[in-house]
């Protein structure tokens, strides 16, 4: 019952003291605004750049002709070969028979079709294909190795070192992302972390009188914490509404796309509200921690 | 039965100035003590020993019981529900209105607010500030705010009470109703430990009277023996 009444007067008290010292509570407030406003656009950036990657990444996909007199129970025997392949997406093996090939080439230019259209099944020199898609895109060079290795399989293509290139382009973009939200949220942390210390200095009379009448740091440490809690919250409200309706107005204004159909935008429902709820506990955490660290400073642990 | 014994208490700052020398002292329950002297001559190293604010690097000091020389930082709560401080310049919290600042010394304890203000109210009574409960201290005269600041020294109803030139910043008139509320509070039972400069208020009340020079207790008069 005692300790419900200390966090509830806790709680009160944090609450009025957010109002009563309201201009260092701004101060604080608009800290943890600006910072969490730049960390929301990196995460959002980071996001859709690991969202773009991974569609790209998904789209690389390995073409393996096979030779034109293999026979069609040879044909089925390459393929369970090819499902035996460690790194190989088993739903995506898919069979291409030359002739649809024809048809689709004839399909695309009339020079083609001029040309083509004389070609039977057995004279043409269309190769049957497999399309293959990869689990670890990583992986993609050996297991096209592998491929090739099978018999009755001429060449592989998946557009060799190009793909390579993408990847690790890729990987760095996606570690560069990840690094900046890293390094942002240490910053903001230690940011908020001084102006909720500058605002408990200048109560650091308040904390005396506490220790004097006998409050334990505890008693102390509570309503402070509670306040940063307060702070971060409040602090959050406008980079989530920045999130929430700017990114759908961003989404809209590109019709979910950038630059080309190859970008595609991450859908904000459910992202942005996601988004805001991590923003609103980073905001929370930090707050509080800048708190807790600060109101430390003073009680001689 | 001693309230406060010091035995051999040695205290030297960190810049190397030595405030006490070996001082011996013991205070029974129920006094009422004036602590004298010169500036420097370590009055206010005394007392703020006594609420372990400082510590001393030799001696024992036992308020209450508690060894406060051994206190650990994070213990310091559990004496300070003991003793009531009042200071100077009364630290009264500016925004809290005067029964607010009496039951913040209560509301950190997590008492229920009808206990609270039971006991708010009754002190208020006992210090003469019942009509004046909703003012903040910026509506306050000195006296009545030092008053306030006694009310919320005693609320907790502590054993010992220890006030740092209490009546420092006011006039005889004032100082002298300030005393009266002690003396009130001293009657119902708790001790007090005054540290003043006023020799009209020592030579009036006829307590006992401790004097220090240099660190070192010069001379303890008892009760009446001080006359100047």
């Amino acid at each position: 019952m005692k300790v419900v009444r200390v966090l509830f007067r806790s709680l009160r008290d944090s609450i009025k003291s957010v109002f009563r010292n309201f201009s260092l509570s701004l101060a604080s407030i608009s800290c943890i605004t600006i910072t969490l406003v730049v960390v929301a656009i990196s995460i959002i950036l980071s996001y859709n750049v690991n969202n773009f990657t991974k569609l790209v990444e998904k789209d690389v996909t390995i073409v393996a002709f096979i030779d034109n007199t293999v026979d069609k129970d040879k044909i089925s025997d390459i393929e369970s070969q090819i499902l035996t392949i460690d790194n190989i997406e088993k739903k995506n093996v898919k069979f291409i028979d030359k002739m649809t090939i024809s048809e689709e080439m004839m399909a695309t230019s009339d020079v083609f079709k001029d040309i083509m259209q004389s070609w039977t099944e057995e004279n043409t020199p269309v190769q049957n294909t497999y399309q293959i898609k990869v689990t670890d895109i990583n992986l993609i060079s050996k297991t096209a190795d592998e491929i090739k290795d099978i018999e009755g399989i001429t060449s592989v293509k998946y557009g060799e070192g190009m793909v390579e290139q993408l990847v690790s382009v890729f990987d760095l973009v996606r570690k560069g992302c990840i690094g900046i939200v890293i390094a942002l949220i240490v910053v903001t942390a230690f940011l908020i972390g001084n102006t909720i210390k500058i605002t408990i200095f200048s109560r650091k009379k308040e904390i005396e009188i506490m220790r004097l009448v006998g409050a334990s740091n505890i008693n102390i440490k509570i309503p402070f914490i509670f306040e940063g809690l307060f702070l971060g919250a409040l602090g959050s409200i406008i980079p989530i509404i920045i999130n929430i309706f700017g990114y759908k107005e961003l989404y809209d204004h590109f019709d979910g796309k950038m630059f080309s159909h190859l970008i595609k935008l991450v859908n904000p429902t459910p992202f942005v509200y996601y988004i805001s709820l991590l923003l609103l506990a980073l905001g929370m955490l930090v707050g509080m921690f800048g708190s807790w660290r600060a109101v430390r400073k003073y009680l001689k642990i | 039965m001693d309230l406060i014994r010091l035995r051999n208490v040695n205290k030297t700052y960190k810049n190397g100035v030595t405030a006490i020398y070996d001082m011996d002292l013991n205070i029974k329950k129920g006094e009422f003590v004036f602590i004298i002297g010169e500036t420097g001559c370590g009055k206010s190293t005394l007392i703020k020993m006594l609420y372990r604010e400082e510590k001393p690097n030799r001696g024992k000091i036992l308020v209450g019981g508690i060894d406060v020389a051994k206190l650990r930082n994070r213990k310091v709560y559990k004496l300070r529900r003991k003793i009531g401080v009042v200071f100077q310049d009364y630290q009264l919290l500016p925004k809290l209105t005067a029964y607010e600042n009496i039951a913040f010394a209560l509301e950190v304890f997590g008492l229920p607010k009808d206990e609270i203000h039971k006991k708010v109210v009754k002190v208020l009574e006992l210090v003469g500030l019942t009509n004046k409960a909703k003012h903040y201290p910026n509506q306050l005269s000195g006296g009545e705010q030092q008053r306030v600041a006694i009310a919320r020294a005693i609320v907790n109803g502590p054993k010992l009470l220890i006030c740092d030139e209490p009546t420092g910043n006011l006039d005889p008139k004032k100082s002298m109703e300030i005393m009266k509320v002690l003396d009130a509070i001293n009657k119902l039972g708790t001790t007090i430990l005054m540290v003043t400069h006023d020799i009209t208020i020592v030579n009036k009340l006829k307590k006992r009277t401790i004097l220090l020079e240099s660190g070192r207790i010069l001379k303890d008069y008892q009760e009446g023996e001080y006359t100047r």
